[in-house]
């Protein structure tokens, strides 16, 4: 590349607020899942189609402290992923390009992505528990 | 290309010309695998939360339904191809060498083209009698 001026990501001129890191935690959560994601659930239904035992082994790993530790993180990447991506649908259509919006959205996401995992977890739990 | 004697306009020789050569359909796929992503999750999420367990005769038996099967299969294409086009834009985005840029964007399709064709055999061998 011959050009030495600033491409695409130039991440070094931002400031730091929630309408950039939305975008930014939207790519990392976004390619997490696309590699962690991704593997575990091949993991998963290959473990099924295999044997009982695959799916066992599939299932000590999985029930494992750091396979806990794992899922909660997944849900999280997947809920943030899932907000700043509906968010990203409704500014692709036009709407909430006001800067106050914009920010009050970016901010929305990181709350409502915690708060939908602790909902998941809690359901889990609840339904664990019948 | 531009010899000189070109009557093209300067727009004209440098369209399509960008990191990845084009864009809308690519962009128009995001969107679309992105919808169907949110139906299809929150199908897939609301039902393992209503399974009794997960143990492996619970899940066998339950993919094995033509009405789970089904659904599951198109929610490893388009979780699978959404998570294909979005780390092909981070590769896009990061990798400003061409020959680098190729090799991940061949592995990418190695990647998802490989986890998704597991993938889809487990569930239809689950679906087809274990």
């Amino acid at each position: 590349m011959a050009a030495s001026r600033p491409l695409s990501p130039h991440l070094s001129i931002w400031r730091w607020r929630a309408s950039m890191a939305v975008s930014i935690f939207h790519r990392v959560t976004g390619n997490a899942l696309a590699f962690g994601g991704v593997a575990l659930a091949t993991w998963w239904l290959v473990a099924a189609s295999t044997s009982k035992e695959a799916y066992e082994g599939f299932a000590a790993v999985a029930g494992s402290p750091l396979g806990w530790i794992v899922w909660v993180g997944l849900s999280w990447l997947f809920f943030q992923h899932l907000l700043s991506g509906l968010r990203h649908l409704v500014m692709d259509a036009g709407a909430g390009y006001s800067v106050e919006t914009a920010h009050r959205s970016a901010a929305w996401t990181f709350g409502g992505a915690m708060l939908l995992t602790v909902l998941f977890w809690a359901g889990i739990i609840l339904l664990g528990a019948r | 290309m531009a010899t000189g004697f070109s009557s093209a306009s300067g727009l004209k020789r440098v369209r399509g010309l960008g990191s990845a050569k084009s864009g809308a359909h690519h962009w128009w796929l995001q969107r679309v695998t992105a919808a169907g992503n949110l139906l299809l999750m929150a199908w897939f999420g609301v039902s393992l939360l209503l399974l009794p367990d997960l143990a492996h005769a619970t899940v066998v038996a339950w993919i094995a339904q033509p009405l789970v099967a089904v659904p599951l299969l198109l929610l490893v294409a388009t979780t699978f191809w959404h998570a294909r086009l979005g780390t092909q834009v981070m590769v896009e985005d990061y990798l400003h060498q061409e020959g680098s840029k190729l090799l991940a964007l061949i592995g990418l399709n190695f990647w998802f083209l490989g986890a998704g064709a597991l993938a889809a055999f487990a569930i239809l061998k689950i679906a087809f009698g274990g």
